[in-house]
């Protein structure tokens, strides 16, 4: 049974988001997502200070017999990569939710709401 | 029944099983009125007696010619083991290595074929192989393009002496992808490129630059100074090269000037045609493009990769690997629709370089070498036969002449010498113009008869017909 | 097994196969030389013939196991065609060779491109295209310069069935187009409805594979044929199941505008481990002007090569030369082996077999991804209820498969069904191979209902075991940089 924090917010294609103290929002792969993938080999990271809007592909990640898409579930400039990821793609297998964080964004627009929550994702992957 | 094992009473048991009448009710779901009508241009079967026959008497149609041509394929000797082996069934009649426990055979030899290469060319990484060496060059800039993220411009500067059809099928392959080919002039003096005229055409931002060494008139480009040029402004460069040559000359992995850093060093991509290395001229192919790069471009390489792990027990074993690049996985997003290399020649390939060693491939093509001087020379004494281009040549050189190209070619043919390439489809610019090409096979004696019988043809040719010499270009 | 370069000493050489001193090289600028010999393998000739006849011993061949790989046609490979298509004639036959000199090559290609041509019902075809991929790229390319050629701009999207091999979404994105799945629906049909409200004035024509890649017959193929064509789009036939219905039904009949056919699969030209292959491309007549180059034409009883001259709408090249000359050789020699009646008899006895494994696998009990249609050249059983019940995969299976001397079918292919096995015997194959090979899956269903760790473990018999393709990806080892 996948883990799926009721503190975070989700979307279809298995991103999850997390609001931070200051403002940026912290994204990641469901561990639903990393179960799908399976061991995971490779992450290609978007590059700190570009901007994405809602629904762009912005990151792969990849695993020895699949390659998913990462789509950007809000609008905003990505200030930080997890670049611990680089050497050790593994961690998203072992840590989705904590030190397996893709990438944080600084929002442009007020987008949260029109995300899921956790039980609307739990419905979702379990249909 | 050809290369069918059924008996009668099997088909009966078989329909029985299935519950079906008759073999043809098993295509009763395709609309009847759809059906095909007997095929009636296509000949009756035969035996393989008979068809031994019609093959052998069109192989023996074909000419026995002495090669001095070369132009994108060379007459090599090729060791008898090579095709003996790479032809037994184990390798021909094997498929893609999906399943890598019952595929070491062919995993552990491309693998070997990867390590080849590498040595060769000095690159980090090789795959497991294009279809030919022009089709790999179209990959090798679509493959640029992916890489070179710092430039948006989708603009590769393409020298014309890059082989001519090398740079029409890139342009097939890569038209689609709003990538610009810009052609750029060579030095008439040198045959070669000038870092000078690049400039002139390097306007704004340049994604990629080809270089092709030796080019397709067997001169040697300058590739340090232009290697360095590139990498100064953030330019990839994507080196052509004739495989059997690097063992000899300078490999596109080392290309740059000495004090250039590591990071920067050397070719960021190679790409060229296998076909010196064991393959034989066969009318064109099957040949094998090769495609190597540097280590941090691997994720944009397309087409297959074999890895070393192991196994369960720690036991080295061989797989294809970085599959999520390719077409079966990616789809859409794969880095290009290649699904297979062209495994059996690669197979040949690394038989004849594991046979003829580094010093054998040094030794055949340093005579290759030679063998041009040596025939150019003698060439060059007959009267109004010139070398056009100054500086080094490899085993091929573009020799002028004072009657049209095409009928010296024909007048040798008819003395049973294919004598070289006629350069006026591709480069009207060189007037009367031929490409001739020399390998390890030609003999002092084959030299000596090209010798002569150009001598005779351009005898008869200059007293027949000198209203032809009259319309000469001016650049003779 | 140990590496060719591990068998290397230094000075080690031997064989009397290149010019025994180095000619000079002093005529070439010292900076263009190379500066250390290039780290090759300095072995003994009759070392590298023995590390790779060893080498491939460790390969499964139709050589020398049953191979019914689902899709790629491993039919028998008939020496002949080998023999005969190495002849010195063809070997040493420059492709540069004025068109006189070389009239037999060529009359075998200008033979084989109205044999195609006949028995795909296509109006004409080129042999250039290098493999099935190279010849989904020119179709798709022809397509897109037969819209331009009209002042038809605006269509640029391609439709393909969900079922699709992976290809042909890569070939229509490297042509420039976008990609539109259409779905398929459980009997295997194509879903006409979402078809047709996918077509519009966008649409540049539709890929499509038929018999479908999951082993039947597109019933409505005369439908999707009028949808398409009344949209303003073009139908491409993707070759890759045309030995399911060779001398049965022609893509030309069916309403295709242009096709490309494996010559490595249903002309049984050989794999090879991967290649070369050839995917020639056939057009109807509309088409014609497009067609990649080279091709060959006959005149005045003498053949020649086409060019950019003859042919100034032509896509252009997609290889230096003539694509795969030996490969087309090849085909052509099998295909006047078989002749007209063979052909024929090719889609009856590929048919007949499959359908035969079919039955007997229902018999068995498995389950079939698609039930009470006939196969096509193959089939699919899908494991999904061994895999909930045992937790046991496809892939098990295929392993399983192996220690029993049996080549894998295709697993997870297509994506489509769950844990299937995508199963062509080909029509070369005997009634005993087909049992035999049902009996195995048989015992392995067993296995897996009453020792699952036996397929969990397998294979035990080859010269590894499975192999970690995790630390393969993670830890590249591409190539061998010297034994440290």
């Amino acid at each position: 049974m996948s883990e799926v924090p009721s503190e975070l917010k989700y979307t279809k294609s298995h991103e999850w988001l997390r609001v931070e103290d200051d403002g940026l929002i912290t994204i990641g792969i469901t561990d639903h997502a990393q179960e799908l993938l399976g061991d995971l080999v490779f992450v290609e990271l978007p590059e700190a200070g570009t901007e994405f809007v809602t629904g762009d592909e912005c990151c792969v990640v990849e695993s020895v017999k699949a390659a998913s898409d990462v789509y950007m579930p809000i609008s905003g400039e990505i200030v930080e990569v997890n670049e611990a990821l680089a050497d050790e793609p593994e961690i998203i297998n072992t840590s989705p939710y904590d030190s397996g964080w893709l990438f944080k964004v600084k929002p442009s627009a007020d987008e949260l709401a029109d995300l899921m929550d956790a039980d609307a994702y739990q419905t979702e992957i379990e249909e | 029944m050809p290369f069918i094992p059924h008996t009668d009473q099997e088909i009966a048991q078989m329909l029985k099983t299935i519950g079906a009448d008759s073999i043809d009710d098993l295509f009763d779901e395709i609309p009847a009125h759809l059906r095909a009508a007997v095929m009636s241009s296509i000949p009756a079967g035969m035996t393989e007696m008979e068809i031994s026959r019609l093959m052998r008497e069109r192989a023996d149609k074909n000419t026995k010619a002495l090669c001095f041509l070369g132009a994108g394929s060379y007459q090599h000797h090729i060791p008898a083991a090579v095709w003996e082996i790479t032809t037994r069934g184990e390798f021909y009649s094997a498929y893609t290595p999906y399943q890598a426990e019952a595929s070491q055979g062919t995993l552990q030899l491309t693998y070997e074929y990867q390590s080849m290469m590498t040595a060769l060319t000095a690159m980090d990484v090789s795959n497991a192989s294009m279809y030919d060496g022009a089709s790999s060059l179209a990959e090798a800039i679509l493959m640029a393009v992916r890489a070179n993220r710092k430039s948006k411009s989708r603009k590769i500067l393409m020298p014309t002496t890059v082989n001519p059809v090398y740079r029409q099928t890139a342009h097939t392959i890569v038209k689609g992808q709003q990538i610009e080919l810009v052609d750029v002039a060579y030095d008439e003096t040198t045959g070669t490129v000038s870092l000078d005229q690049i400039k002139q055409q390097a306007e704004g931002d340049i994604t990629a630059i080809v270089l092709q060494q030796p080019n397709f008139f067997g001169c040697l480009e300058d590739v340090d100074a232009i290697t360095d040029w590139a990498h100064e402004n953030n330019i990839l460069l994507i080196a052509v090269v004739n495989p059997l040559t690097m063992a000899v000359l300078n490999p596109p992995g080392e290309w740059g000037s000495a004090d250039s850093d590591a990071k920067n060093k050397g070719a960021d991509i190679a790409c060229g045609d296998g076909q010196p290395l064991g393959a034989p001229m066969s009318a064109g192919g099957p040949y094998y493009g090769l495609l190597c790069c540097r280590q941090s471009l691997v994720r944009q390489m397309p087409g297959r990769i074999v890895g070393r792990t192991v196994d369960l027990d720690g036991k080295e074993g061989f797989v294809l690997t970085l599959q999520a690049r390719e077409q079966h996985i990616r789809r859409s997003k794969a880095t290009s629709n290649i699904c297979t290399n062209q495994g059996l020649v690669v197979t040949a390939s690394t038989i004849y370089m594991s046979i003829m060693g580094a010093k054998g491939l040094e030794n055949t093509a340093a005579a290759c070498h030679a063998n041009n001087n040596h025939l150019v020379e003698k060439l060059t004494a007959i009267t109004d036969v010139k070398q056009i281009f100054s500086g080094a040549h490899f085993h091929e050189t573009v020799l002028q002449l004072i009657v049209p190209a095409s009928e010296v070619l024909s007048g040798l043919m008819e003395k049973d010498i294919l004598g070289g390439y006629d350069l006026s489809l591709h480069y009207p610019e060189l007037g009367n113009a031929i490409l001739v090409c020399t390998t390890e096979m030609r003999s002092e004696d084959d030299i000596n008869a090209y010798v002569k019988a150009l001598q005779e043809v351009l005898n008869s040719l200059s007293g027949s017909a000198d209203s032809k010499v009259t319309t000469l270009p001016e650049t003779a | 097994m140990m590496l060719i370069f591990e068998h290397s000493s230094k000075g080690r050489n031997g064989a009397p196969q290149s010019p025994v001193e180095k000619a000079s090289v002093a005529a070439i600028p010292e900076n263009l030389l190379r500066k250390n010999s290039a780290a090759l393998p300095e072995v003994s000739e009759l070392q590298a013939v023995r590390h790779y006849t060893r080498l491939s011993q460790k390969n499964f061949s139709i050589d020398t196991e049953f191979y019914p790989l689902g899709s790629c046609t491993m039919k028998y490979n008939p020496r002949a065609c080998n023999t005969l298509a190495m002849l010195p004639g063809f070997l040493n036959a420059h492709p540069l060779t004025p068109d006189e000199q070389n009239q037999g090559f060529l009359a075998c290609m200008y033979d084989l491109q109205a044999m195609l041509c006949e028995a795909t019902g296509m109006a004409a075809f080129s042999l250039a295209p290098m493999a099935g991929a190279q010849g989904e790229f020119a179709g798709i390319a022809m397509i897109d310069a037969y819209h331009k050629s009209r002042g038809d701009d605006a269509r640029k999207e391609i439709l393909v069935p969900d079922a699709a091999h992976g290809t042909n979404p890569a070939t229509a994105v490297m042509c420039g187009f976008t990609v539109k799945e259409i779905p398929t629906l459980d009997n295997g049909d194509v879903d006409l409805e979402a078809l047709k409200l996918a077509v519009g004035p966008q649409t540049a024509g539709l890929m499509l594979t038929n018999p479908s890649t999951l082993g039947v017959f597109e019933r409505n193929i005369e439908v999707i044929a009028k949808v398409i064509h009344e949209a303003g789009g073009l139908l491409y036939y993707d070759g890759a199941n045309l030995n399911a219905i060779l001398g049965k039904i022609r893509p030309g009949d069916m309403g295709f505008d242009v096709i490309h056919s494996n010559l490595h699969k249903t002309f049984s030209t050989p794999h090879g481990g991967g290649g070369p292959g050839s995917g020639a491309v056939g057009v109807a007549e509309r088409l014609k002007p497009f067609l990649p180059l080279p091709t060959v034409a006959k005149e005045n009883e003498c053949y020649r090569y086409l060019t950019a001259k003859d042919c100034p709408e032509s896509i252009g090249r997609l290889s230096a030369f003539m694509g795969n000359p030996g490969v087309l050789l090849r085909a052509f020699i099998y295909m006047r082996f078989l002749g007209r009646e063979g052909m024929v008899r090719v889609a009856e006895f590929a048919t007949l077999n499959a359908n035969y494994m079919m039955s007997e696998a229902k018999r068995r009990g498995f389950t079939l991804a698609i039930d009470n249609r006939r196969a096509s050249h193959e089939f699919i059983i899908t494991l999904k209820n061994e895999a909930r019940e045992h937790h046991v995969s496809a892939m098990d299976f295929a392993k399983r498969l192996l220690d029993l001397g049996y080549h894998a079918p295709t697993t997870y292919f297509p994506l489509l069904v769950p844990e299937c096995l995508l199963i062509e015997p080909t029509e070369s194959e005997a009634k005993e191979a087909l049992d035999g090979f049902m009996d195995a899956l048989e015992q392995i269903k067993h296995e897996a209902e009453t020792d699952p760790e036996i397929l969990h473990a397998a294979p035990q018999t080859l010269p590894v075991k499975r192999l970690d393709e995790v630390r393969a990806a993670k830890q590249l080892d591409l190539a061998f940089k010297g034994s440290e």
